[in-house]
């Protein structure tokens, strides 16, 4: 699909560079002339938002870092200091705040719409799995980020994460000694982690660059799931996504312009207003939103380091998708089983993120949330690992359409010309 | 034989040691307390002028907020954060740079060093001067354990960001401060030099009852109740957490009207564009 | 695709201009937090202007303050020092400008357009060729031959008004805005 290429230089100096760094060539290629099928919808426009809170979390962050100091005696401070006396600073940290935020959510939509399309089967596996590997650098960089304020839920939640590795067996003490450069989380911590958090989102950068450059082999999938079969089923992505993408972004960054100006710390803990310190611990540690399902799973297993193994295998699993599901058929419009197994699997998600967000003894309507977090684990890992393979093989799909053009365009497809 | 000598305990250790036995006997009065539940009650439902994506600050109650901080808890809580030319900035209790001037100048702080270096005089006493407006807000205590030493091991917390810092925000400060008065339930015992306070987990709060009808003189004419005075001071702390609150809530409406517009125009380009595709 | 109609052209094309004239404006506003975040904040602008006490500094010596991360110079003059400032011929110097900050820019460089008071002389402390800090010049350690100021970066010879004699500076010390509040207590900027 990505096929040859249609750009033509015409002016002398587009002539020039495209014998020697083709970079017009690939912008029109990639952006401009990109075959795209023709029924997208608004689910696919968030692909784009994705690289807008890229961007964003990367300005804003370069900026911030101009005026934060990574030092466990001035992190507190410097960060207050932004929010009162740097011109816009607490417009900059509101945004990149709130930004992390919106950027999970998201990314969530965006890979709930990779599993409900079947993105992931082939030939777009290492699409999937790539976004996988973003998936755990955004969850990486997220953690380092919320490190750096040094509130109490900063360096608690970093206690909490980093202990996660002494779990493992013989070597996990020197583990967590070696990723905190002390005997606790400190001075030495904050600064590797700021270091980190520093870096790691350049490294997204270019994965992205990599996710990206994966998608245009086979071009798009699509909600119908079947394949491009001729030029009548796409459409050149500019103008058409071009302008699509720009307005459901702007659509997005209404919502997100709402929290940062009325809402501002809505995501936020009041515990993190406190200045970390490392003799109390506050009564309820709670990771950011975008993390609770998987505290839920570490929280609902017994045993320490089994909670580990099963927390890690929720993600290491997604990397397996592509070749669980066994079915023919990729979209989940054409599959009335699996259909109702994924909405299930989308309220598992929320009830998990709900288990992960209440205290551990909490109960509702006298079912201790334990329990309920317990059995909505083992259906996040039999989704994967029995629905997918089962379902895949005994179910029998609907009908799919001759094309894409034709369920888009009716009788107006393929007109004599 | 000679004994090898311990090494010494590092403070840090002692310290905690103190804190865990203190958590301790705190964890057994509440135990003993009330075999239920002493999670603090749910905040009372004060309205404030600052709530809302209209809502601003009452300048008023800022001003006479400022004076319940400076003549009642100033004495025991700092407010690190705040400098006395905040007083004076637009969005907050705008003070004229005058009154601003005459208030940091009531305050003594440290002073530099003197050109032989020195910050105390031949007596020790550190050398002190009147406060400018970029002087920050000075703090009651010089660390820690002089904050606890006066306050039988209790630490004041500092205020700066004391409405965002707690759950329940302006409200739940507003009830800690009007709660004192309510009658404890039968049985419950509130430790020596504690005090009943049910919006404070426990129940029981180291802090004294701040407010007292008439404990400050408002020079508005404003009567100056405890619900007044807690009213007043919650406002002005909140907006010490959150000074930028006016110019975010109005820069916001701006941007999202913008953003609104700009949606309708791509909407409409994206309507053309895609009129003959489907 | 299928060529448009040339008037759904014409609104297509002017909705384009019309999205990509707010999307540049949006862009600008965006812009200019992220320019301004890197202008002195607040903190720095409350400190914009100090009081200092001049009042320990003895005739014939100097004392450096610290303005704005820099150094001041607060220098009270003798008599004699006064008189030597006085007695130059402006039209002959390399800068004949006084650089006073709370002067007109063409105010000429004599003495009295450099001090409020002929006995203090309050002057910002940086060489105005490349930003160097000039050692001052007192009878016990002469400095230069002017007996003011020598910057030993570059060899900027001051005299004793802080006005540039010899050297590659190109303009005199600059004077910053100061007034006195009482006889020994100013205030700078």
């Amino acid at each position: 699909m990505s096929g040859p290429s249609t750009y033509n230089p015409t002016s002398g100096i587009e002539k020039w560079l495209d014998q020697r760094l083709p970079l017009p060539r690939l912008m029109h290629d990639t952006m401009s002339s990109f075959p795209t099928p023709r029924n997208l919808n608004i689910w696919y426009t968030f692909g784009g938002i994705l690289t807008f809170c890229l961007g964003v979390q990367i300005v804003t962050g370069i900026v911030l870092a101009m005026h934060y100091v990574a030092s466990a005696d001035l992190a507190f401070n410097s960060v207050e200091a932004i929010m009162r006396d740097v011109n816009y600073g607490w417009l900059i940290r509101y945004v990149h705040a709130n930004g992390a935020s919106m950027f999970f959510l998201a990314v969530y939509i965006h890979m709930f719409r990779g599993l409900y399309y079947g993105s992931y089967k082939a030939p777009r596996e290492l699409i999937w799995i790539i976004g996988v590997l973003i998936y755990l650098l955004m969850m990486m960089t997220a953690f380092f980020g919320y490190v750096l304020p040094w509130g109490q839920m900063s360096f608690w939640g970093a206690t909490v994460i980093t202990n996660l590795f002494s779990s493992i067996p013989v070597v996990g003490h020197d583990i967590a000694i070696w990723l905190w450069g002390d005997f606790a989380v400190g001075e030495a911590t904050l600064n590797r982690f700021f270091s980190l958090h520093y870096l790691l989102p350049f490294i997204i950068a270019a994965v992205v660059g990599l996710h990206i450059w994966a998608l245009h082999v086979p071009g798009n999938n699509n909600p119908l799931g079947i394949d491009v079969k001729s030029p009548q089923d796409t459409v050149p992505f500019h103008p058409y996504y071009t302008v699509k993408d720009a307005f459901y972004l702007i659509l997005f960054v209404i919502l997100f312009a709402g929290f940062v100006f009325f809402s501002p710390d809505f995501f936020g803990n009041p515990d993190n207003y406190i200045p970390a310190n490392p003799l109390v611990t506050p009564p309820d540690i709670v990771p950011e939103w975008y993390l609770l399902p998987f505290y839920a799973m570490l929280r609902s297993v017994p045993q320490k380091l089994l909670g580990v193994i099963v927390m890690g295998a929720a993600i290491v699993t997604l990397v397996f998708i592509p070749w669980l599901d066994t079915s023919r058929v990729r979209s989940c419009r054409f599959r009335p089983l699996m259909k109702q197994f994924f909405w299930a699997f989308v309220v598992v998600c929320v009830v998990l993120g709900y288990c992960g967000h209440q205290a551990v003894d909490a109960e509702v309507a006298g079912v201790p949330l334990v329990w309920v977090a317990r059995i909505a684990t083992l259906y996040y890992f039999a989704y994967f690992w029995l629905i997918m393979p089962i379902v895949g093989l005994i179910e029998t799909p609907k009908k799919l359409p001759a094309s894409i053009a034709q369920s888009v365009l009716g009788d107006k497809a393929a007109p004599a010309e | 034989m000679r004994l090898t000598p311990l090494s010494p305990v590092p403070p840090r250790v002692s310290r905690s040691l103190v804190l865990g036995i203190a958590a301790a006997l705190a964890l057994s009065t509440a135990a003993v307390a009330a075999e239920g539940s002493t999670k603090r009650h749910p905040p009372k439902a004060e309205e404030f002028s600052f709530e809302g994506p209209f809502g601003t600050y009452d300048r008023g109650a800022l001003q006479r907020g400022f004076q319940v901080y400076k003549e009642v808890c100033a004495a025991c809580h700092s407010l690190n954060l705040v400098a006395f030319r905040n007083l004076t900035q637009p969005g907050g209790p705008e003070f004229t740079e005058a009154q601003g001037r005459a208030l940091a100048a009531a305050v003594k702080v440290h002073a530099e060093p003197n050109d032989m270096g020195e910050t105390t005089d031949d007596k020790g006493e550190p050398l002190m001067r009147p406060a400018v407006l970029s002087d920050h807000f000075p703090a009651p205590y010089a660390n820690e354990n002089a904050a606890r030493a006066s306050n039988s091991g209790a630490l004041p917390p500092d205020l700066s960001l004391i409405v965002k810092a707690r759950m329940g925000g302006p409200q739940y400060l507003y009830s800690l401060l009007t709660g004192f008065h309510e009658k404890a339930p039968a049985g419950f015992k509130v430790a020596d030099g504690k005090y009943y306070n049910p919006y404070f987990d426990g129940w029981t709060i180291g802090m004294p009852p701040p407010l007292a009808n008439n404990g400050v003189t408002y020079s508005d004419g404003t009567k100056a109740t405890i619900e007044q005075q807690a009213h007043d001071v919650t406002t002005f702390l909140a907006w010490a957490a959150e000074p930028k609150m006016e110019d975010r809530k109005r820069m916001g409406f701006g941007v999202i009207i913008f953003l609104v517009a700009f949606a309708g125009v791509l909407f409409a380009a994206y309507r053309k564009v895609w009129k003959d595709a489907h | 695709m299928a060529a448009s109609h040339s008037d759904a052209g014409t609104r297509r094309d002017f909705l384009y201009v019309a999205s990509g004239a707010i999307g540049g404006v949006a862009a600008a506003a965006v812009a200019w937090p992220l320019v301004d975040q890197m202008n002195p904040s607040a903190a720095a602008l409350a400190l914009a202007s100090s009081e200092i006490d001049i009042g320990s500094v003895q005739p014939g010596q100097q004392i450096i303050y610290k303005w704005r991360g820099q150094p001041l110079f607060v220098r009270r003059r003798t008599p004699a020092e006064i008189a030597a400032a006085k007695d130059v011929d402006v039209k002959s110097l390399p800068d004949p400008l006084a650089r006073n900050r709370a002067k007109p820019d063409a105010t000429p460089a004599t003495d009295a357009e450099r001090t409020v008071k002929p006995e203090w002389l309050v002057l910002v402390g940086v060489c105005t060729h490349l930003g160097c800090t000039p050692s001052v010049s007192t009878p016990q350690i002469p400095e230069g031959q002017y007996g003011g100021w020598l910057c030993h970066c570059h060899g900027s010879d001051y005299d004793i008004s802080g006005r540039i004699r010899k050297g590659p500076a190109p303009e005199n010390l600059a004077v910053p805005p100061y007034s006195f509040l009482t006889d020994t207590r100013i205030k700078v900027g």
